[in-house]
């Protein structure tokens, strides 16, 4: 069963003129197959720092710290081989990247995380399937990826992206902002579809409780300052709903 | 013919079919300041021997006619007057010419292929060739340019009334070769002109399209693909003669540069003239920078003389690869250098895809992978 294990993870910013700014100041979580952990925090709190470094973005900096994925150093690898060895990142912007189509680029991402290429039907089947579930018009496999796509087409895509690539563990950043209420339903729905086998791991980041009602949490944890300020189950959400976020940021910032 | 002066706008006013009427250029002129005239092995001062030998060979489509003629053909030159030395050059020097002519009304179903192959880079040759499509006629053709040369040509497109011609350009020379080309396109009334140069090989390649209009509604779109590499100079010169009203003209070029003294330069000129009114006319020239150590001059100009516009715009930009477009595919699994050859292949591949012939679409593809090997 797979796990991934961030521990004491402290990540920094930028190394101009201005010198380094930490952000992350000491991560702990785990979270295993068959749970889904929600992380929630106000803006600036390094939710988003927390998703990208886990999956490498080279803007950011781990300082001190280790992410494993079933004992495996994470750190160690290169972007991409983070996402073969079973690691997904769904954007919370999407880029746009024109004259790649969404059918190339979902192809080529489903050779390199299995290892081999589908055969070009049964793929062409597989992807029908997978934007029928999630309500996406079959015309935009031949458009360029994300380009010129509404907000919630954007995330329907990663949404389809994570259900064709079946990572182990799937951070989403932030995947129901700017969403309405039907489209927050399919991409939820799409969510759940992935996790129903109970042998992936879901890290919810979002800034609102809204999608909480969709997807379930195992577990809540409050994100402020660049840490883990509290963590409970599901009623805690329920708290940050009527109570916000300010004690938190206090803690946070006192910490 | 003597010297004709267009005083009323300041781009491309000098035109003589004579060479003595242009001084030897110094490298200072605008229209020779990027280009690095050592290079040009004397096609700009008189000193190249007209020794070479470019071989031309055609595949006719039915209903075409394709004719080697001499030079004294008095269908030869009407449609332009050369604007530069090396143009008149290759006027006063060409032994022979290619004619392609689609009669009246008469719509191709094959593409016109005109094959250039090179067989020594060590003395110059002159060409001229002139596609001629009457009314109502539709054809494309494809022009090919492979082996080693020392070439300057000039290539007439005379589009007739309500005629519509699409032409691509393949520049696949060897590493050796120096290639410097006018591709003059005049349209009729509501004639329909699609160009595409494909720029890849070579040592020096310097292409200079232009379009003028012969009447209202005449409409032209220049696509252009290059891939630069290490020490190639490739140049492309846009200019689009707007003087009759209601015409519309499309430029869109672009191109990838990799490794050092990769240069590639790209000028669009558009005028619009007084008498233009309701032009529509757009350019736009991107670049994508693949390593350190390359070059490039990009440098968009409209004149416009009259304000009964429809549209008129120009954009120019030069980049690196986006890091957050390698960082989107990377984090899905693709590889550093897949994901660089995706991007690129997209970049390129907007307007590879408009390419209407598929083999070669399919042949630009593979050379484009070729490059992307290197």
């Amino acid at each position: 069963m797979a796990t991934l294990e961030i521990r004491d993870l402290h990540v920094s910013v930028g190394d101009g003129a201005e010198g380094a700014k930490e952000i992350l100041r000491g991560v702990d979580l785990t979270i295993r197959a068959g749970e889904t952990h929600a992380i929630m925090g106000p803006n600036g709190s390094g939710k988003s720092t927390l998703a990208y470094a886990i999956s490498g973005h080279p803007k950011y900096t781990v300082t001190s710290g280790s992410v494993t994925l079933d004992g495996e150093d994470v750190l160690a690898m290169s972007v991409d081989e983070r996402a073969r060895a079973g690691l997904f990142l769904a954007m919370q912007y999407p880029v746009e990247v024109p004259g790649v189509s969404v059918s190339n680029f979902l192809r080529s991402a489903v050779t390199a995380v299995r290892g081999e290429a589908p055969k070009l039907r049964d793929f062409a089947k597989e992807m029908k399937g997978a934007m029928d579930a999630l309500s996406i018009d079959p015309a935009f496999a031949q458009r360029s990826l994300n380009e010129g796509f509404s907000g919630g087409e954007k995330k329907r895509h990663e949404i389809l992206q994570l259900e064709m690539l079946k990572p182990k563990i799937a951070v989403l950043d932030e995947t129901d902002s700017g969403l309405d209420v039907d489209a927050l339903k399919v991409v939820s729905e799409g969510v759940n579809r992935f996790s129903a086998g109970g042998e992936t791991g879901i890290l919810l980041i979002t800034h609102y409780t809204r999608i909480l009602r969709y997807v379930k949490p195992d577990f809540v944890h409050v994100f402020a300052g660049g840490r883990v300020v509290a963590a409970g189950g599901p009623e805690l959400a329920d708290v940050l709903e009527n109570e916000g976020y300010e004690k938190y940021v206090k803690a946070g910032a006192s910490a | 013919m003597g010297l004709e002066q267009r005083p009323v706008s300041t781009l491309h006013e000098r035109a003589s079919f004579d060479v003595a009427d242009f001084e030897v250029p110094t490298g200072r002129e605008e229209e020779w300041r990027f280009t690095p005239l050592r290079r040009l092995r004397g096609l700009h001062n008189g000193t190249a021997e007209a020794h070479g030998k470019v071989i031309a060979e055609a595949v006719a489509a039915a209903g075409a006619t394709v004719e080697t003629v001499g030079r004294e053909d008095p269908r030869l030159g009407r449609s332009f007057v050369p604007a530069d030395r090396v143009s008149a050059q290759a006027w006063a020097s060409f032994a022979q010419a290619t004619i392609v002519t689609v009669p009246k009304e008469t719509e191709l179903t094959e593409p016109v292929v005109l094959r250039l192959r090179g067989e020594d880079a060590s003395a110059a040759s002159f060409g001229h060739t002139a596609v001629v499509l009457e009314p109502f006629a539709r054809a494309t053709v494809v022009l090919e340019h492979r082996g080693a040369a020392t070439y300057a040509d000039n290539v007439e497109f005379v589009v007739g009334d309500g005629a519509s011609l699409s032409v691509i350009g393949l520049q696949d020379w060897d590493d050796d070769t120096v290639h410097v080309s006018y591709q003059h396109a005049r349209l009729g009334r509501d004639a329909r002109f699609v160009s595409h140069n494909v720029t890849l090989g070579g040592d020096l390649v310097r292409i200079s399209p232009s379009v003028v209009y012969d009447g209202p509604g005449g409409d032209a779109e220049l696509y252009g693909v290059y891939f630069a590499d290490g020490g190639q100079h490739l140049e492309h010169r846009l200019f689009v003669d707007h003087d009759r009203p209601r015409c519309r003209s499309r430029v869109d070029y672009r191109g990838a540069l990799q490794d050092a003294d990769a240069h590639a330069v790209w000028i669009g000129d558009v005028v619009i003239r007084a008498e233009a009114e309701g032009t529509d006319t757009y350019e736009l020239n991107r670049n994508l920078v693949l390593t350190d150590g390359t070059r490039v001059d990009s440098v968009p100009n409209l004149e416009i003389l009259t304000g009964e516009v429809v549209g008129a715009g120009h954009a120019s930009a030069s980049g690196r690869l986006d890091d957050e477009h390698l960082f989107y595919l990377q984090a899905r699994g693709i590889t550093a250098d897949e994901a660089r050859r995706m991007v690129v292949r997209g970049f390129l591949g907007q307007l590879v895809e408009r390419i209407e012939v598929p083999e070669v679409r399919a042949k630009v593809e593979e050379a484009i992978e070729a490059e992307l090997d290197r």
